[in-house]
């Protein structure tokens, strides 16, 4: 068990050094090495690439990686359902609604400013309506929580908002002009750069106190694997305990979603790995290998996006969904262990 | 019995459901106690609203009406479920199939209630985990997935994991379903001897009613939906023909004599029998199921002993070598008979 974390955590290491190493430009290793030591002597332009951009974006991965695979488990644990993830609930969606609602909103010369001056990551208005919206989706799933008894109608629920959510977008769509739509597509194809700065700060710090949330409820999503009943008979307040873990959840996916754009299947395949690696539904456990297989699997899917020699990195939603999708199938034909929940 | 402990007491309650915001009353009114070392069957035709009532017991639903006194709290520990947990833990029907849980992680989740908020276990919760586990006889599948085991392994599990949770009361909803004969016998074995050593309230709702005749203190008889309760020694309950009157129905009769249950006669047919030992009690068995009414003498008639068995009728005798040769004999013979009249 203590050679599973030792491995993984050099694996870690490894690929983060790697993924600031590659890039479209070629810088050699020692001189990555001496600029992350910081010490001096190299040259400027590679020092600006491997400080602002490549440290920065890595950083990003991490983040990314932890928070998607530790809400993915949460809402997995909640939901006793091996499929679910944060867009179940609609977090994403609602992200998702929030930024459409500033890119499309064309016609408003405000907004288009702030896009075309800021960038699209760059623009802060884009991650506080993706924020509002998560948070807006996010509590009027809660309040319907309030009614239900049922973590199984829950997740019926969630996707209908979900979905509803993502119909609205739909229709905005439909009536924007090409150019709007076209800069919400990249959006929607997701990024680990251009989160920079103070925007990494705040992404990190609103990640680890989602982190926190999480691992503060350990105990209680472990009880939460016998089912409702079970765990209010030992002592959950089940009520109280889903308003946390969906809090926690929404601050993850929200945040995430925001800075990066809807990043799919992180969320699924993550905790069905840690299942399988350490072999335990200890949430205590559970959630810091999350961490690490889920940072490990985004560092490695943009390590492909930006293959050397490749002059354009591709979008990062589109290699976790290419890497994820086959590894999903892979787990469920191996471990044919889909039922488990009940 | 006076010098015991009451763990919980039910002044008129009334356990049910809200439909379209109307109460629909299942059990109730009820005033019932269950005193520390007691072990009672809660029995009943299905749909009486056993889950119910354990469900409302258990603080699981609200209940419609009345009060429930646990341990002299008034009720309040009903709506805090950290309270709860240390007065009352449940074996229910909800299955738990999550096979990356091995049976000792499922057993210690059973110390939730006290231990720290990261779920670390201390020597004292060890010590109670492994007792669970053995007086449960599980420590050979300890480290298990619950997906591997099997339904009496898992029942057993359950079982343990509410020992853990080392409440005074303990409410099982069904815990004998789906397993075998032995395996039935062994759990209602092991929780009337935990009743005794232990002093634990024990609650169970169960089918198998000639089990929670021989092991229950006291049986809890529940009447068709929205009727009462008759509470007694299952023994008074037999003899006061409770019993018969709640699971009687068409064509099926419960026989105070034995405490079994038959299928009705429902015809005329008259046989004799004589014989002795086992033998003549399963051939009876055989002929009650055939519709024969089966009396010491008839104009037909049977004599069953460890050879074999030999019918007679008013001109004939034939000898038989297993059960199902005479009832093919038999059933010959009455379409015979059917043919002369």
């Amino acid at each position: 068990m203590v050679g599973r974390w030792v491995a993984l955590c050099v694996l870690l290491v490894l690929i983060f050094f790697l993924d600031i190493a590659v890039g479209p430009v070629r810088i050699p290793l020692k001189s990555v090495l001496r600029i992350i030591l910081s010490l001096p002597g190299e040259d400027k332009t590679w020092h600006y690439i491997v400080g602002q951009i490549r440290i920065p974006k890595a950083c990003t991965a991490v983040i990314a990686g932890c928070g998607l695979s530790v809400s993915g488990l949460q809402m997995q644990t909640l939901f006793r359902n091996p499929l679910a993830e944060p867009s179940v609930l609609g977090v994403t969606a609602g992200a998702s609604l929030g930024v459409a609602a500033i890119m499309l909103s064309g016609g408003g010369i405000i907004t288009l400013y702030t896009i075309r001056e800021l960038g699209i990551s760059g623009s802060w208005l884009i991650t506080l309506a993706g924020c509002l919206g998560a948070a807006v989706v996010m509590l009027l799933v809660i309040m319907i929580s309030r009614k239900v008894r049922d973590n199984m109608m829950m997740l019926i629920i969630g996707v209908m908002v979900s979905t509803a959510t993502l119909s609205i977008i739909s229709i905005w769509q439909y009536f924007s002009d090409a150019e709007l739509i076209k800069d919400y597509l990249l959006w929607t194809f997701g990024s680990l750069g251009g989160v920079t700065g103070t925007q990494l700060y705040i992404l990190g710090l609103v990640t680890l106190t989602g982190l926190i949330l999480s691992f503060l409820s350990s105990k209680t999503l472990d009880a939460l694997l016998l089912g409702d009943n079970y765990a209010r008979s030992m002592g959950v307040t089940i009520h109280r305990a889903r308003v946390i873990i969906i809090c926690s959840t929404s601050l993850l996916a929200g945040s995430i979603t925001a800075f990066c754009g809807p990043i799919g299947f992180v969320g699924i395949a993550v905790p069905q790995m840690a299942r399988s690696l350490f072999s335990t539904s200890s949430h205590r456990v559970l959630i810091p290998a999350c961490c690490l297989i889920g940072t490990g699997l985004i560092l490695f899917c943009d390590l492909i996006g930006q293959w050397p020699g490749n002059q354009t990195a591709l979008p990062i939603n589109i290699i976790t969904a290419l890497v994820g999708a086959p590894m999903v199938v892979w787990i469920i034909l191996s471990k044919n262990n889909l039922s488990i929940y009940g | 019995m006076s010098g015991l402990q009451t763990l919980l007491t039910t002044h008129q309650l009334a356990a049910g459901y809200h439909v379209g915001g109307r109460p629909i009353t299942i059990a109730g009114p009820l005033s019932v106690s269950i005193k520390a070392g007691q072990m009672i069957c809660l029995l009943g035709p299905n749909g009486a609203g056993k889950s119910t009532l354990m469900r409302t017991l258990s603080g699981l639903q609200p209940r419609l009406g009345g009060h429930i006194d646990i341990l002299g709290d008034g009720g309040a520990s009903l709506h805090d479920p950290s309270r709860l947990a240390r007065k009352i833990s449940l074996v229910l029907t909800d299955p738990v199939r999550n096979s990356s849980l091995t049976a000792y992680s499922l057993i210690a989740l059973g110390r939730y209630p006290y231990s720290s908020w990261l779920g670390k276990l201390n020597g004292e919760d060890k010590r109670i985990i492994t007792w669970a586990m053995e007086v449960t006889g599980i420590g050979a599948y300890a480290e298990r997935k619950m997906g591997t085991l099997s339904d009496g392994e898992r029942q057993k599990v359950m079982l343990a994991r509410a020992l853990a949770q080392d409440t005074p009361l303990m409410m099982l909803d069904e815990p004998t379903a789906h397993l075998d004969l032995p395996s039935r016998i062994q759990i209602m074995q092991l929780l009337h001897r935990l009743a005794r050593t232990t002093q634990k309230g024990i609650l169970l709702s169960t089918h198998e009613l000639d089990l929670a005749l021989q092991v229950a203190d006291e049986v809890w008889l529940l009447q068709k939906a929205g009727g009462g309760l008759e509470k007694g020694a299952p023994e008074d309950l037999v003899l006061n023909g409770t019993f018969e009157a709640v699971f009687d129905k068409e064509g099926i009769h419960f026989d105070k004599n034995t405490g079994s249950f038959h299928i009705h006669a429902g015809s005329s047919k008259k046989i004799g029998l004589t014989g002795e030992g086992a033998s003549i009690f399963w051939t009876r068995r055989a002929l009650q199921r055939e519709g024969f009414q089966v009396m010491e003498e008839a104009s037909l008639s049977i004599h069953a002993d460890p050879t074999g068995w030999t019918l007679k009728s008013i001109s004939d005798s034939q000898t038989f070598t297993t059960i199902t040769a005479l009832l093919q004999a038999l059933r010959n013979q009455s379409i015979y008979n059917e043919d002369i009249h």
